[in-house]
């Protein structure tokens, strides 16, 4: 390709990925700026205009006749509309068809003789020449700006109403364990699968292939069956942490095997062999030699393992009790969308917590995890 | 915090398990078959059980997990579509035959088969395109950590990020979801995506395809970048323009990598289940078959048998995966 025919189209390229990406990312964009808006201008006003000062249109009431107070022979009602100090009135009006007839600062004239100023401040003023009758004050229709306004009084507010919290904790309580105890296990079974030779070898790593997709919808009832037996026989409740510890586990395994077997299956034949030569066992070669030499594919393995456990909510709703010292973040989250569907501001700062853990985790460990991906699925092409 | 230092000592006592279980059996069977300063006949035969015995002793953690989580459960799950609600009394065919009777299964297998036909499909172009177009660009890393992102994300809290998406208010009133937004921009009416039946479960789709569109392009994107450059200088002395050397020379190059790619996305969709109770439990027409299995396991108490019926509905839509991809491994090891 010439320079000029290239130059038009590498535009068109630069300008799509561009495209693409805002696609990608405004959803979350969205997520993460409404979390830190101000929950009142959260329910009124899209995420995009959070920076532009946003215009609503309110409606007050002025105080009732009863406060009037007599001033230079005139009767005056005054007092302020607005709740928040940072707000200014544009415009106001008396009437609902004509919310912002008039100008802020302006006065006008309501009828019998009344005039009413309401100040940009919010501060207004009844002035009538005869004295007021009746209870109800005058109603005041205006329009507020609002200065945008920042925040983390949703996330003060989540943390310590909504159970975020204490969830958390479980979430970090459930993940951990169920991410470090496999590696080991794994770790062995796939040095075997790879380097030890023994009759029904390539039967059983078929069978860990096979395990790799086996839905974990067939495993639910029969284990949820198990568990409340064992945990009749033993006398202790069926739903534990130790319980989805384990479950995490034995899920966690066909992939764990396969990645760490197909890694190891790679390393160079020779290492092993000169090592056999000195008089190492299969232990030592294992423990001394393949296990370092494997950090890169553990890591992989416990990156997605982590994900995995931290971002399920299956399990942890079959396995895992619903109190508040077990309930995870992901179900949390669903029963918030049940109770708090229409709170944007809570949803919003929860679902931030909930995914904050992983975007971390994804951004400084990235390599590991593009790794394990390509381990575990170009292989088989 | 008191749990999770006992999360904590569990993991190390976990650990400490494994690390005394692999030491320990080993040490055993070095001293019960002992071969070193032996010579001759007892020294070989001794070696021989040893080499024999050794792989069994590493394998017998995981494959006893294996056994009890994976393979046992799968002939349970069989064993209980055949029995009544409680998984006592046999009841033959008769959980296959309320499914195919059923509304709402009907509905779910037809959902799944449109789940089907789309996410993968359409994870797998947009990654193959975007994997093919970040190669050309400086900042295309970027653009691709960008697009990997929602990967790390649950499912869940995806569901809410585009429930705020497709927010719905009457109309006449500010619009605060974007969606509903830009058509209000273009002069259209608010609607509420998720109650329209049929096209809903669209926009269940666009949440699955958002996240899995990285996966697909991560992947594509390593095999693209093995295709031998020589193939491509060929193409392009030969006159071929950009499309023709992606259609013609690059895609046809990575088929296998793009079967890898569709079948691992598609055994995501069939257990698609997060996405789908978040945003409507089942409702409006969007029910899928893994959420009606968790439905029935729970509902009115529960119902293993048919909740086990439909989850080997599920595995019975994998097996022909299953099967590929342990022939595919097969043949990788033969090699």
């Amino acid at each position: 390709m010439t320079a000029t025919s290239r130059s038009p189209l590498i535009i068109v390229v630069h300008l799509s990925v561009l495209l693409i990406v805002a696609l990608w990312t405004l959803p979350t964009a969205g997520l993460l700026i409404s979390s830190l808006r101000d929950k009142d201008q959260l329910a009124v006003s899209g995420w995009w205009t959070a920076l532009s000062t946003s215009a609503q249109n309110m409606t007050g009431r002025a105080a009732s006749p009863e406060t009037q107070v007599e001033r230079d022979g005139k009767f005056v009602i005054s007092g302020n509309l607005l709740e928040r100090d940072n707000a200014r009135v544009s415009a106001f009006g008396v009437r609902p068809m004509q919310p912002a007839a008039f100008k802020a600062g302006t006065a006008a004239d309501i009828g019998d003789g009344q005039t009413l100023t309401v100040a940009e401040d919010g501060n207004y003023e009844i002035v009538s020449p005869t004295k007021m009758e009746g209870t109800r004050g005058q109603r005041i229709f205006y329009t507020a700006t609002v200065p945008p306004r920042f925040t983390l009084d949703n996330y003060r507010e989540v943390l310590s109403a909504a159970g975020i919290g204490s969830s958390f904790i479980n979430s970090l309580t459930v993940a951990v364990p169920a991410t470090i105890i496999p590696i080991l296990v794994a770790a062995f079974c796939a040095y075997a699968l790879a380097w030890m030779p023994f009759p029904g070898r390539a039967i059983l790593i078929a069978v860990v292939v096979g395990l790799l997709v086996v839905p974990l919808q067939m495993s639910l009832i029969p284990l949820l069956r198990l568990y409340n037996g064992v945990g009749a026989f033993l006398g202790v409740p069926a739903k534990t942490y130790v319980g989805i510890w384990l479950a995490h586990m034995g899920f966690g395994l066909p992939l764990a095997i396969y990645l760490l077997r197909n890694y190891m299956a790679g390393l160079p034949r020779e290492i092993m062999e000169s090592a056999r030569v000195d008089g190492a066992s299969d232990f030592d070669i294992f423990v001394k030699i393949i296990l370092p030499l494997s950090f890169p594919a553990l890591a992989s393995f416990a990156i997605f393992q982590f994900l995995w456990t931290w971002n399920d909510l299956l399990v942890a709703m079959v396995f895992l009790g619903t109190g508040n010292d077990e309930l995870v973040l992901t179900g949390r989250l669903v029963n918030l969308l049940g109770s708090r569907g229409g709170n944007w501001e809570i949803l919003t700062a929860s679902a931030f917590i909930t995914i904050v853990v992983p975007l971390i985790v994804f951004f400084s460990l990235q390599r590991y995890l593009v790794r394990g991906l390509l381990a575990g699925s170009v292989k088989g092409g | 915090m008191q749990q999770l230092l006992f999360a904590i000592f569990t993991m190390i006592g976990g650990v400490l398990a494994c690390v005394v279980y692999f030491f320990g059996t080993n040490w055993l069977l070095d001293k019960l078959f002992p071969s070193k300063g032996l010579v001759g006949a007892e020294a070989s035969r001794n070696l021989r059980l040893t080499n024999a015995i050794r792989p069994w002793l590493f394998m017998a953690p995981a494959l006893c997990a294996l056994a009890i989580y994976l393979v046992y459960p799968v002939f349970e799950s069989v064993r209980l579509s055949f029995l009544d609600r409680s998984g006592r009394q046999f009841v033959g065919f008769s959980n296959y035959v309320w499914m195919l009777g059923d509304g709402e299964f009907r509905q779910s297998i037809f959902n799944n088969f449109l789940w089907l036909l789309v996410v993968p499909a359409l994870s797998t172009f947009f990654g193959l395109v975007i994997a093919a177009l970040t190669d050309r660009i400086w900042w295309g890393n970027i653009a691709k950590t960008l697009i990997f992102m929602p990967m790390a994300i649950s499912f869940v809290g995806a569901a809410v990020i585009w429930k705020f998406v497709y927010d719905y208010r009457s109309e006449g009133s500010e619009q605060i979801g974007i969606l509903n937004a830009v058509v209000v921009a273009f002069g259209g009416a608010p609607e509420a995506w998720m109650t329209i039946p049929f096209w809903n479960n669209f926009f269940l789709m666009v949440i699955l395809i958002w996240i899995q569109t990285g996966f697909a392009m991560v992947i594509l994107s390593a095999a693209l970048r093995g295709i031998p450059e020589e193939t491509i200088e060929a193409a392009v002395i030969d006159g071929a323009n950009g499309v023709q050397i992606f259609f013609k020379i690059m895609v046809p190059q990575i088929w296998g990598t793009i079967a890898v790619v569709w079948t691992t996305i598609t055994i995501l969709v069939l257990k698609v289940f997060d996405i789908v109770l978040a945003m409507t439990n089942g409702q409006w027409q969007t029910q899928v078959l893994a959420n009606l299995m968790f439905d029935w396991m729970f509902r009115g108490g529960g119902d293993f048998g048919r909740g086990a019926s439909i989850a080997v509905v599920i595995m019975i839509l994998v097996v022909p995966i299953m099967i590929w991809n342990i022939r595919n491994a097969t043949k990788e090891m033969e090699r």
